[in-house]
């Protein structure tokens, strides 16, 4: 080592910010696989830009990665970055606003030349004219000292340039402390067809390591100690990730033989490529000519007795409305997972909102209740999963998921369950005959139900005697006839009703986080704004203040005491990421004043804006 | 399903569209397929011959009635199977092939049969219906073509002929019509026939076939709908007139009709279309529905009059082997178990690089 200064500090945030062809999801994904194997808690936040090849240098062309670690457990990608890595001028203005004074830049300089500065509307040169007075700058030529690094290689300048990432993770992880080792053993991996390529990388990564370790532009490096995690194994995981992860486990729980038909949407996408590649397991995966057929093929699968799941969007699910429906009228399990975007229409593809809660609950023609359950953490998206074909085969009901940009792309430190501790899923499928008529024979009755879940049977197709018929027509009650009578009409809706109303019973109540036990203010939540609020209390409570946090995780039906819990605080406060749509449901339903603080910019909620919203709340009381 | 397959003897023997299906000892007539449901189809709906003769050949194929399943969309033919004893779901307007593809690649031991109309498989479920056809999944497709909308009371169809008056179109359609033969051809088919709900005989011949090919067969069924178009196919089902105006393919026959087989269909040598001409002409063609090239088969179905379908040809006009969709994928699954072994749920939770902590 040098006998550089090593300063301790309790968490940092850091932001590498480049064009899209620079590598920068990459660079991100490593660093957070060194600072998962240091043992730190992590939280990360990828953001790139709708477009696929934006030119490059501009401001629309700009990918991030955010990256929040600590020696204690956190909930957020944080709110804005202590540390900004910028490979070029668009990807410093684009991030420049998001800083706070006194930040840290890095900053590549080889790109800003007075062509690529006019691009993205600097007159000047931030470098020189003074604009970054308030940061600490590193302007440094990363892509010339790469270059200069790899002048042995039989490569390229524009090859030898593509490293400039490698070099400055290199350096990012000697300023934290990072091991490089993992990062190696990776490009050895992944380019151990092209030698070449992965011996330069691993240069470019070392000499930028080698730069921090011995140039005076950097005095001190950091060190982040370990965070005390609970005992156990862990592995970073991403929401969809998480998600795929936890159909097929409940594919495995269940027995039953998974079956996707999905079509491309971001950002869904993901869990039909990752379910792709577990064929092993039995997954099948089909993608579909649109979002209609995705779903019908699911529903046709659950039929036959898979597990039946469509993942798509916002606007896949309004293709979907009419087959959800139907899937509530033929009472067959389904799994829908709406991973939310902003909206409306094709709206904000690539930025997250939780503004489908509406149309998850009431977006199908007549009373079509559906169930809805909402993971609040990327590795949450798991359990959800699993809670999900819980529901939807206990109770043969679609489900509907709601996940949302934030929680599929962030990714957190999650710890590895056990098998044998995850839930077993009974499909107790319909086997004989339920129902006599009369003459001493039996007869199936595909609409006799359950008395305790009102679920119906579930006879699946090659189960001789229980050859039946279903559709879309409203059905007598028991025989499942095509029926028009009113009275039979009445009762179906709300037999229906009861059987999703019922699922309460089967759901752990809210429970409330209220440290002091003397907060007068509760701040619910619900999906992925559950890191966010989280962080914000906690720093409420830390400035002396006293406030409860519950959060939502079944949005339909609400668990049994949500009204309870609502109305034994003097006020309720509900932030989500929309114009208050939860809070129009609890208001209907419980009559509870619920004050609502709403935003939809496509970003999730810092912590310090609503720690200053709750304080605010708890003042007003 | 796998016990429901292991325990169950599967006949040799039976045709590759019924591969895996499991077959039955126990002699079937049509009451085993007849269920207790009253049929609720206007009288003289030509509904009623295709669901006699579908009732009546099922026995035939010796197949376990509940691995039998009939799953329909909207309208008028889509009622279908609630009056079979097998199971069944009538679903949502338009999408049948699209849920019986889910059903048929994910349970190889059913056989999958779609009932659609016109409406209900040209327009709604237009997209639904090529890609099933395109995939080769492995259906039977029953598309019951009456030329009208027939549920929602008689506005015109996709197949309609230009011109047609109805409720919508008072001054008359202004939109031309499909050919389902020959969309179902451009949409890479490998079976694709055409039959007429008053032809019991070759009505049945071709539902065996159609139930015999392993892929995605598609059968277009003339069907009178007497209520609200009436008549529609008479000038191909009258006696005086039919011989001259249908054109009745079998493989490997020269392709001939009329009352005397007075009439024949050569090639234009000069544009390559197909033309009619004497019955003796020596370069009458032989109908080949087994060639790979699908322009024949093409250019047969475009013998039609759009308007009066004059010169239709019926029976199989294609018939070609292609790996079906679910069939594929079931490979697939194999192949990543034979490679990767099945899968390991502890292995694929922890990843390639957990740490432990504690
Ligand atoms: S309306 Fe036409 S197609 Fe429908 S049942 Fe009556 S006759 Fe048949």
């Amino acid at each position: 080592m040098s006998g550089k200064q090593v300063h301790e500090l309790d968490r940092v945030i850091i932001r590498f910010a480049g064009d899209s062809g620079d590598g920068m999801q990459l660079t991100g994904d490593r660093f957070t696989a060194e600072t998962a194997a240091f043992g730190n808690d992590l939280s990360t936040l990828p953001n790139f830009p709708a477009e696929i090849r934006a030119p490059a240098g501009t401001l629309p062309g700009v990918s991030s990665f955010q990256l929040h670690f600590a020696d204690h457990d956190i909930l957020t990608p944080g709110d804005a970055p202590d540390v900004l890595v910028a490979m070029n001028p668009a990807a410093l203005k684009a991030n420049l606003e998001d800083l706070p004074r006194g930040a840290t830049i890095v900053v590549d300089t080889s790109e800003f030349t007075a062509r690529t500065l006019k691009k993205v509307g600097y007159d000047s040169n931030p470098l020189d004219d003074g604009a970054l007075s308030d940061y600490k700058v590193h302007a440094l030529d990363l892509t010339g000292m790469t270059m200069d690094a790899l002048a042995a290689f039989d490569l390229t300048r524009k090859e030898a340039s593509r490293s400039k990432n490698m070099f400055a993770l290199g350096l990012l992880s000697w300023m934290y402390g990072r091991p490089i080792e993992g990062t190696i053993q990776f490009l050895e991996k992944k380019f151990a067809k092209h030698p070449v390529i992965r011996d330069a990388n691993i240069a470019a990564l070392r000499a930028g390591w080698n730069y921090g370790e011995t140039t005076e532009d950097f005095a001190v490096s950091y060190e982040i100690k370990p965070a005390a995690l609970a005992p156990g194994r862990y592995r970073n995981i991403t929401g969809n990730l998480a998600l795929s992860y936890g159909l097929v486990a409940a594919s495995q729980r269940s027995g039953l033989p998974l079956f996707l038909g999905s079509y491309p949407i971001t950002p869904a996408s993901d869990i039909l490529h990752e379910l792709s590649k577990h064929k092993r397991f039995g997954v099948r995966t089909f993608q579909a000519e649109d979002e209609i057929a995705g779903v019908g093929a699911a529903l046709g699968a659950a039929f036959g007795g898979a597990l039946g799941v469509t993942t798509t969007s916002g606007p896949g699910i309004a293709l979907k409305s009419e087959t959800i429906g139907l899937a509530v009228s033929l009472e067959l399990p389904l799994i829908v997972c709406d991973i939310q975007r902003g909206g409306p229409s094709t709206g904000l593809p690539t930025k997250t909102e939780q503004a489908d809660l509406l149309q998850a609950m009431f977006g199908r023609n007549g009373e079509a209740p559906v169930p809805i359950v909402a993971p609040c953490s990327p590795g949450d998206c798991f359990y959800a999963a699993l809670e999900a074909v819980r529901i939807a085969v206990t109770y043969r009901t679609p489900v509907l998921l709601l996940s949302d940009g934030y929680l599929a792309n962030g990714a957190e430190p999650w710890r590895i369950p056990e098998i044998n501790d995850l839930p077993l899923i009974e499909p107790r499928f319909a086997t004989a005959r339920n129902q006599g008529n009369g003459n001493g024979s039996a007869q199936f009755w595909p609409y006799l139900r359950d008395r305790e879940t009102l679920a119906r049977p579930w006879a699946v197709p090659g189960t001789a005697g229980l050859e039946h018929r279903i559709g879309g027509l409203e059905k007598a009650d028991g025989s499942g006839n095509i029926s028009y009578d009113p009275q039979n009409h009445d009762l179906m809706v709300r037999t229906r009703q009861a059987k999703v109303d019922g699922i309460a019973a089967s759901i752990p109540p809210l429970s409330v986080d209220d440290p002091s036990g003397e907060a007068r203010l509760l701040v619910l939540g619900w999906g992925s704004t559950y890191g966010p609020i989280g962080a914000a209390a906690r720093r409420v409570r830390a400035a002396g203040y006293p406030v409860a946090q519950a959060h939502l995780r079944h949005l339909n039906p609400f668990p049994a005491n949500t009204g309870d819990v609502l109305r034994s605080y003097d006020r309720v406060l509900l932030p989500e990421m929309n114009l208050g749509q939860l809070a129009l449901l609890l208001r209907g339903r419980y009559l509870v004043d619920i004050r609502s603080y709403n935003r939809v910019r496509g970003l999730p909620f810092k912590a310090e804006e609503l720690a200053d919203v709750i304080e605010k709340a708890i003042t007003d009381v | 399903m796998s016990e429901t397959l292991s325990d169950i003897t599967v006949e040799l023997g039976v045709p590759a569209g019924l591969r895996g299906v499991p077959t039955t000892d126990v002699p079937e007539t049509k009451k085993t397929f007849t269920s207790d449901q009253e049929v609720r189809w206007c009288p003289g709906c030509g509904d009623y011959a295709i669901l006699a003769a579908v009732q009546g050949f099922l026995p035939e194929l010796g197949l376990r009635r509940e691995n039998i399943v009939f799953v329909s969309g909207i309208g008028c033919s889509s009622r279908f199977p609630y009056y079979l004893d097998t199971y069944g779901m009538h679903s949502i307007h338009g999408r049948a092939p699209a849920i019986a593809t889910g059903l048929a690649v994910t349970r190889p031991d059913l056989s999958v049969w779609v009932v659609t109309g016109d409406g209900d498989a040209l327009s709604i479920g237009g997209n639904h219906l090529i890609h099933a056809l395109r995939r080769n999944v492995n259906l039977t497709i029953l598309l019951f073509n009456n030329r009208i909308y027939g549920l929602t009371k008689g506005q015109y169809s996709p197949t309609s002929e230009l011109g047609k008056i109805t409720k919508s179109t008072p001054m008359g359609s202004l939109d031309a019509p499909f050919n389902p033969v020959s969309l179902a051809l451009g949409a890479e088919a490998t079976f694709v026939a055409r039959t007429i709900d008053s032809d019991r005989a070759h009505l049945t011949a071709v539902l065996h076939a159609a139930a015999a090919h392993r892929g995605a067969s598609l059968v277009e069924v003339y069907q009178n709908c007497n209520i609200f178009n009436d008549g529609a196919f008479d000038l191909l089902k009258s006696p005086e007139t039919r011989d001259d105006m249908l054109i009745r393919l079998e493989h490997g026959q020269p392709i001939r009709f009329g009352a005397d087989l007075d009439k024949g269909i050569r090639r234009d040598q000069v544009t390559g279309a197909l033309e009619v001409c004497a019955g003796d002409d020596p370069a009458v063609i032989v109908h080949d529905a087994h060639a790979a090239d699908s322009s024949q088969a093409f250019a047969l179905s475009r013998l039609a009059d759009p308007g009066t379908l004059a010169r239709s040809p019926i029976g199989i006009l294609r018939q070609v082997d292609r790996a079906t969709y679910g069939d594929r994928m079931s490979e697939q699954l194999e192949t990543a178990v034979g490679t990767q072994g099945p899968g390991d749920l502890a292995g694929l939770l922890a990843g390639s690089d957990p740490w432990t902590v504690g």
